[in-house]
């Protein structure tokens, strides 16, 4: 089961954009199964990094993460969504 | 009526916005708001720090348009503001605070549920995608004509 964090600055606006057309895209390419998304302030990335896999963030991020990050923009914006999700399911294995 | 129609309200429309910077295009949609009584008064400076913590400028393949909001503990309830700006200000893009996108249309975020509204985020970031509709928007005179637009698509 992969665990992917999902986080912005509020943790309801632009994260929720990008958990829902994350969830969209993995499904449509089969592999929305055996995935948990959770969804967080960016500020609360390194209280719960270690339970996950991969981040994902609209936002800037500060500081040494010791999981991989990908941008969230593409989930925003529709620019670039395609490679986004290939760079997700390379990193994590899928 | 679904939970985005009721967020979008023609009395929280701003033409012809004058700002000489962000902050300005900011704190008079933020007051817009405070003014019908949808945000307490610290949203005002909530909103703008937080555009200065986390920016909220988007590219999209036509105009820019920015998304700023901030903590549901500011928030009454749960409305949409937008801002068309006469001309383009400067805000710096989400996730990348080195660049920069000159900000045509603001669509100012008044959340009040932790995890809630996604469908109306789901509609805006529909709206951004289609190229049509945002120019539509972005060229609109009347409330009434940002309201044909959306009443499709909200």
């Amino acid at each position: 089961m992969a665990k992917i964090l999902v986080a912005c600055g509020t943790g309801i606006c632009t994260s929720t954009m990008a958990v829902d057309r994350l969830k969209k895209e993995l499904n449509a390419r089969g592999k929305g199964n055996n995935i948990t998304i959770v969804q967080c302030k960016v500020a609360e990335i390194p209280s719960k990094v270690n339970d996950v896999d991969l981040i994902v963030c609209t936002t800037q991020v500060s500081g040494n993460i010791s999981k991989p990050v990908v941008s969230g923009l593409p989930f925003l914006t529709g620019v670039g969504v395609d490679k986004v999700i290939d760079e997700v399911i390379e990193k994590l294995g899928l | 009526m679904t939970d985005s129609k009721k967020m979008f309200r023609e009395d929280l429309i701003l033409f012809n916005m004058e700002a000489k910077d962000n902050k300005d295009a900011i704190e008079q949609l933020a007051n817009k708001l405070l003014s019908k009584g949808i945000v307490k008064e610290s949203f005002v400076e909530a909103i703008k720090a937080r555009e200065d913590n986390y920016p909220t400028g988007l590219p999209t393949e036509t105009i820019g348009v920015a998304i700023p909001h901030t903590d549901a503990i500011h928030v009454n309830e749960g409305a949409l503001a937008i801002g068309l700006l006469k001309e383009p200000v400067a805000f710096q893009m989400m996730g990348m605070p080195e660049e920069t996108v000159n900000v045509s249309v603001i669509f100012m975020m008044a959340l009040n549920e932790a995890h809630g509204h996604l469908e109306m985020l789901q509609k805006l970031m529909g709206i951004f995608q289609e190229k049509e509709l945002l120019i539509k928007i972005n060229e609109a005179k009347t409330p009434e004509e940002i309201a044909e637009v959306l009443s499709d698509v909200i």
